[in-house]
């Protein structure tokens, strides 16, 4: 058992390790592009990028959010109004979605919709020597196929952020005023005071790292694959089940930190 | 071949030649391995030793690759061909001895090095190993692209050049997927000679392909390598593609080099491991670890893209 724990242990920290080394490689591979005096990413394929990470995922972010925006408006109002509170409704979604739940449901839609792919497409890649192939030419396979899909997923989540925080707020908007009976107007000042620059950047900082996080799991479990197609398919399971629980792990971590160094109020 | 291509290689093996500067060559290697000098080899092992945790793939393995040669590397399946290539290729690091390209020592240079050097070597793969994601025509413009200085016009006329030499002039804007096995393979050979290199490794040529197109690939190996001038180390188990093809041999067998020479040594040589896997028959020295129940069968390495 306890051997266990450490086998288990020592097995994440090398991943870790591993992992660092991935971010350096490309650091260093983007590096070396640079000094030649050409572009590092080709801006086509980080186009290509962006386009599925951002726009490809803005219809699945915005319709999750809005569900439970919704849903949370209806619980939450339902429960207010015994007390006639329930004009605390927009401000609490306005809250939990900024700085919580809009970072994090973002973050584990992406873990299973890009981060799954980014993995899969790797793998596949990596079985096929293609990988190899992009190392043999010269290229480098960490420039060449890691950076692009970094950068879109960290810069791209913050984004989907906003977009799911909005989608919430539509939410409750709907609840406001057809079930909590609150005027459009008063239901916008509302939302405001919910929502803190404090909060709103840290909102944004959280997704960025979150996006760092689920594309460096993806892209390392992609490049290590062995055995192939079943190989494939364990690492896109492992991509996405490590990327959520560290991105859900992470997110505890930033709450503990945020209370306890910058209380509110 | 054409005159900017070639200036353009020489650019390269400026930059190479640059970087070493004031680093006494290793011997027997004062040259660069430039086309006029063809008594220092293009490729030397030196004892190298190549071990995956306890396995010893490569058990002291000398070999010398002299320019315009085209040797062949015969051995069975897991025999430590691929990792040959790769150690070539500077993907692999050997666990001990030293590998060189050019003189210049491939298992010390840094990645930037390394990554030049890398230019200068095309390399054909065992299932062509295109980027599925590009067409053709972007599979052959991507060395170019990224690499070279040439311009569009420049890139699309050496992309039909070499389309032309491979006899696949019509399917630049396919995706690999939609290529047979043949096709794929000759593509995958027109990648390996966009950037004019001095030598070009061939994974198993012939493997997953039929008689016919396997003859084809073996006639298209030997013309390009010829009207280039390039050297190449062929990697095969097909005895028939091994004897059309090379101008030399060396066999591999326990992780070392057991034979070596013009390939009619070959035909009659008195080692019997040689003997059994030309002949390719089941009675020698090279044990079937399934028939006879080895303690320790050897895992099966070649089944999975031949890792
Ligand atoms: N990355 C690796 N890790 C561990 N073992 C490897 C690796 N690559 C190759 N091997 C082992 O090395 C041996 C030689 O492989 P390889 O060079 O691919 O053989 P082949 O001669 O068929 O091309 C095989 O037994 C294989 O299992
Ligand atoms: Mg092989």
């Amino acid at each position: 058992m306890i051997g266990a724990i450490g086998r288990s242990t020592r097995n994440a920290l090398i991943q870790l390790g591993s992992i660092y080394r991935l971010l350096l490689g490309m650091v260093n591979e983007l590096g070396d592009q640079v000094s030649r005096r050409r572009p590092p990413l080709r801006r086509r394929v980080l186009f290509e990028q962006t386009d599925r990470v951002g726009i490809g995922s803005i219809p699945l972010v915005a319709m999750v959010s809005f569900f439970i925006g919704l849903t949370m408006a209806l619980l939450i109002g339902a429960e207010l109004k015994v007390y006639g509170t329930e004009r605390l409704v927009p401000q609490l979604i306005a809250i939990a979605f900024s700085r919580e739940l809009g970072p994090l449901m973002t973050g584990i839609v992406l873990a299973a919709r890009i981060g799954a792919a980014f993995t899969a497409e790797l793998g596949t890649m990596t079985v096929s020597e293609e990988v190899e192939a992009v190392e043999a030419m010269g290229l480098g396979p960490l420039r060449f196929l890691v950076a692009p899909r970094l950068l879109a997923i960290t810069g791209l989540l913050p984004c989907l952020v906003v977009i799911s925080t909005l989608a919430a707020v539509f939410g409750s908007f709907l609840v406001s005023l057809y079930y909590l009976n609150i005027a459009p107007g008063y239901f916008f000042d509302l939302t405001q005071e919910g929502l803190r620059v404090r909060d709103v950047l840290m909102g944004i900082f959280k997704s960025g790292v979150f996006g760092l996080i689920i594309g460096l799991v993806a892209c390392y479990r992609g490049l290590t694959v062995k055995g192939g197609a079943a190989g494939v398919g364990n690492a896109t399971t492992s991509s996405v089940v490590t990327s959520v629980t560290t991105v859900i792990g992470t997110d505890t971590l930033f709450n503990i930190l945020q209370q306890a160094l910058l209380p509110n109020q | 071949m054409n005159p900017e291509a070639a200036t353009h290689s020489i650019d390269r093996r400026d930059e190479i030649r640059h970087l070493h500067d004031g680093e006494p060559a290793p011997a027997a290697n004062a040259d660069d391995g430039g086309a006029g000098d063809d008594d220092a080899p293009l490729v030397e092992l030196q004892d190298v030793v190549l071990r995956f945790g306890k396995k010893t793939v490569l058990d002291g393995v000398s070999l010398a690759v002299y320019p315009g040669e085209r040797l062949i590397v015969l051995g069975g399946s897991g025999s430590g061909k691929s990792t040959t290539l790769r150690l070539i290729m500077g993907i692999l690091q050997p666990t001990a001895g030293r590998v060189f390209f050019c003189g210049h020592e491939i298992s010390a240079l840094g990645r930037r090095e390394l990554n030049v050097l890398r230019a200068r070597i095309g390399m054909v793969y065992q299932y062509s190993a295109l980027i599925s994601s590009l067409t053709v025509r972007d599979n052959l413009a991507l060395p170019m692209e990224e690499l070279s200085d040439q311009k569009p016009e420049e890139i699309d006329r050496i992309i039909d050049e070499k389309l032309a030499m491979v006899n696949m002039g019509n399917v630049k804007s396919a995706m690999p997927a939609e290529l047979s096995g043949g096709m794929k393979k000759r593509i995958g050979l027109a990648r390996a000679l966009v950037l004019d290199p001095e030598l070009i490794l061939f994974d198993e040529p012939s493997a997953g392909l039929d008689p016919v197109t396997s003859s084809i690939v073996d006639e298209l190996i030997i013309n390009l390598t010829e009207q280039t001038q390039t050297t190449s180390i062929v990697v095969t188990h097909e005895m028939d593609s091994a004897f059309r093809i090379g101008t030399r041999m060396v066999m591999l067998y326990e992780g070392k080099i057991i034979a070596d020479g013009p390939p009619e040594e070959f035909r009659h040589s008195s080692n019997p491991v040689v003997t059994q896997f030309v002949e390719g028959r089941t009675e020698g020295p090279i044990l079937d670890s399934t028939r006879h129940h080895d303690p320790k069968p050897e895992q099966p390495a070649t089944t999975t893209a031949g890792r």
